[in-house]
């Protein structure tokens, strides 16, 4: 039971980030600009948000600098979205170039940044954060051992992300126009729909969310930021594709890749694993192996919004 | 000349390639304020530094050659599978791949004699980059699987298997490398190393950057010059036309991802079978030549022989920021440079409609000036 336990919450700290910024994608996509930046988005919301609690975590430990960094990582993401949204709505730029671009620049700007701040390109912190057990919830018998127990207030700030972005997109204004100007802007515009605010909105959104995914990424696996988040935000971009560009599937797409990942970097803590005596490369590559099978499968009919990656252009049809 | 010249600083074809000096004079003038804002009293000689030191001597510009050896085969990967439609992100997984076949051939078949050693070993790495493509590419074709994922999931499996494989095979645990390829897989020099010197002081440039050239101008030639680059390039601007015109679609995709995967194979046989001491790290990291070559094939607009200008250009800004080491900045200033450079040159659409419009309107006001003239 002890190793289940264990599972579960190795599997939090590699699904939730994807969760996140995978969601962040979908309000991107689903308003019709496609954001391949997730990754560089992500780099640029982790560095400024440990930079920030390096910075000040002698004078403010605990939680509180957790939630405040979580907020300056949010504003980074949106920062840097910024300059997406700006190249392929107004500027009606291919949004792959700008993406790629933005990717490169965000890796590049933190080592530089930090070592003209500090010296060094690794961003010490010390994880405080950790929750040994919630109060009151992480006393149930089982499910606090699964969920409350050895967990971060992240990964419940990823559900609370997944609850609050289906009820957008599904049951709102806001988020029917924006499905709409994926789907079709030409119709959304005749009806009165702000196209380009529209848009703005989304790739916000998703700066946003990816920034503070970075974040979350980072705060459980590492005790340093070295500039990268390891391909998560190209990862995430796949659980998108793979989660259909819808909410629900994207969480179970996002665990799917979680307990793989999460098998793969434990198994010698699984006693039945262990015995089995199957060299380490083969759990390395089965997370991507196996995604790649499914994709096979289910790729048929694929669900992607229409005007993903289309420029807004009015005199079209 | 003059025709070709005209052509390609014509602001209204799609080959005119103004908008991208627009765009690289915009990313240097922001390196330069990013220096200025970190360091201002060493930012000129820092910045003059990057300009300069590509041109040094003869042997700057051997180097120059040399860094943009790999970058012009993975810009060429990605160039060429764009040409298709696709976004081929995959070339880290299709490198690495190759690198591996070379330094196995390069290790253990030292049997072959002579120049036979190498050119195999070149071969397998076409070959291993070629299959590490052909899969998201068959994906794709009849799956209808995204290429982005697959190509991303194949650059980890790649590395992991890579990693793996080196182990197995060819592992010098001391460095924790893979082992020193014989002499006799070493491409030669051709003669290259007697041109790029001073003095004693040879440059690391070597016949692969002479290879790397002759592939882009095939690849040129495949795709504009023949009816198979034709129905190629008829898929990348619209799959379902150019299968009602009698295109095997699926064959195109998959071919394309064959050579790009090839292509890029071949860039890593050319960094670790350059001499030089390269061998493979054992690191869970992806190959960053993988990535690098997609600004390269950006800012050439996926032409390959465009590929090869901007493949130097990038190489020799990269040099620069070597050099410009000295002065105690982070080289990653380089790539900040190149980011925005590429940045800006997505807004090539609006940069070429700007230019198109100026001539215009200048006419427009000398007409009517003219007719002015003539009433009075």
């Amino acid at each position: 039971m002890t190793t289940v336990y264990f599972i579960v919450q190795q599997t939090m700290f590699f699904s939730i980030p994807l969760l996140i910024v995978a969601l962040g994608g979908m309000f991107s996509e689903r308003g019709g600009v496609v954001n391949i930046a997730l990754e560089g988005i992500m780099i640029v919301g982790a560095f400024s948000g440990i930079l920030f609690i390096n910075t000040f975590q002698s004078a403010l430990p605990g939680q509180p600098i957790l939630i405040l960094a979580i907020l300056v990582s949010a504003a980074a993401g949106i920062l840097v979205s910024l300059a997406h949204a700006y190249a392929s709505i107004n500027m009606k730029a291919d949004q792959v170039i700008s993406g790629t671009a933005i990717n490169m620049f965000a890796g590049a700007f933190a080592i530089y940044t930090a070592r003209q701040l500090r010296g060094v390109q690794q961003i010490p912190f010390q994880n405080q954060f950790r929750l040994q057990s919630v109060p009151g919830l992480g006393n149930i018998p089982v499910l606090g051992q699964l969920f409350f127990q050895n967990t971060y207030i992240t990964s419940f700030l990823g559900f609370a992300i997944l609850i609050a972005a289906w009820f957008v997109l599904y049951k709102t204004k806001l988020g029917l126009r924006l499905r709409a100007c994926g789907e079709h802007p030409q119709a959304a515009d005749s009806v009165g729909v702000n196209v380009m605010k529209m848009r703005y909105t989304g790739v916000l959104i998703s700066g946003a969310l990816a920034g503070l995914g970075g974040l979350v990424f980072v705060i459980p696996t590492s005790t340093n930021f070295n500039a990268t988040v390891s391909g998560y935000g190209f990862l995430a971009l796949a659980v998108l594709i793979f989660g259909q560009w819808r909410p629900g599937r994207i969480l179970f797409a996002a665990f799917f890749f979680g307990t793989l990942r999460a098998i793969s970097s434990a198994y010698t803590g699984i006693p039945f694993l262990q015995r089995m005596d199957i060299p380490n490369v083969y759990y390395k590559m089965l997370p991507f192996i196996v995604t790649l099978v499914v994709l096979a499968f289910t790729s048929k009919r694929s669900q992607a919004p229409k005007a993903a990656g289309v420029p807004y252009d009015m005199g079209k049809r | 000349m003059d025709k070709l010249l005209k052509r390609m600083f014509a602001p209204n074809e799609k080959s005119g390639f103004l908008p991208s000096l627009i765009a690289i004079a915009i990313g240097l003038v922001a390196g330069f304020i990013f220096l200025l804002i970190s360091r201002p009293g060493q930012a000129v000689g820092a910045f003059l530094t990057i300009l300069t030191s590509g041109f040094g001597d003869i042997r700057a510009v051997g180097e120059v050659l040399y860094h943009a050896t790999p970058i012009l085969m993975t810009g060429l990967s990605f160039s060429f599978a764009n040409k298709t439609g696709l976004f081929n992100i995959g070339a880290a997984g299709q490198f690495i791949c190759g690198a591996y076949a070379a330094v196995l051939v390069g290790v253990k078949c030292s049997f072959l004699p002579g120049h036979l050693h190498w050119i195999t070993a070149l071969a397998a790495a076409m070959l291993a980059g070629a299959l590490w493509g052909a899969i998201p590419g068959f994906l794709k074709a009849f799956y209808n699987v995204n290429e982005v994922i697959s190509c991303i999931m194949m650059n980890y499996i790649g590395m992991y298997l890579v990693n793996y494989l080196i182990v197995q095979t060819v592992f010098d645990s001391r460095y924790n490398q893979s082992m020193r390829v014989e002499a006799s897989a070493v491409i030669p020099r051709m003669g290259l190393d007697q041109i790029f010197r001073v003095g004693p002081r040879i440059s690391s440039v070597n016949g692969g950057i002479i290879i790397a050239i002759v592939i882009a101008v095939l690849l040129y030639i495949l795709l504009e010059k023949t009816s198979f680059g034709y129905e190629l390039k008829a898929c990348g601007l619209n799959r379902d036309a150019a299968k009602y015109a009698g295109v095997n679609e699926k064959r195109s995709i998959v071919v394309s991802m064959i050579i790009a995967g090839a292509a890029a194979g071949i860039g890593g046989a050319l960094v670790y079978l350059a001499g030089a001491g390269n061998r493979i790290d054992v690191v869970d990291v992806l190959a960053a030549e993988g990535f690098n070559g997609i600004p390269v094939a950006l800012l050439a607009m996926s032409n390959p022989l465009g590929v090869i200008f901007s493949a130097i250009f990038v190489a020799y800004l990269n040099v620069g920021g070597f050099f410009m080491q000295r002065f105690d900045f982070a080289p990653q200033i380089i790539e900040i440079i190149v980011a925005i450079i590429i940045y800006f040159s997505a807004f090539a659409l609006v940069f070429r409609n700007l230019l198109r419009s100026m001539p215009n309107k200048f006419r427009k006001k000398k007409e009517n000036q003219t007719e002015g003239g003539g009433g009075q």
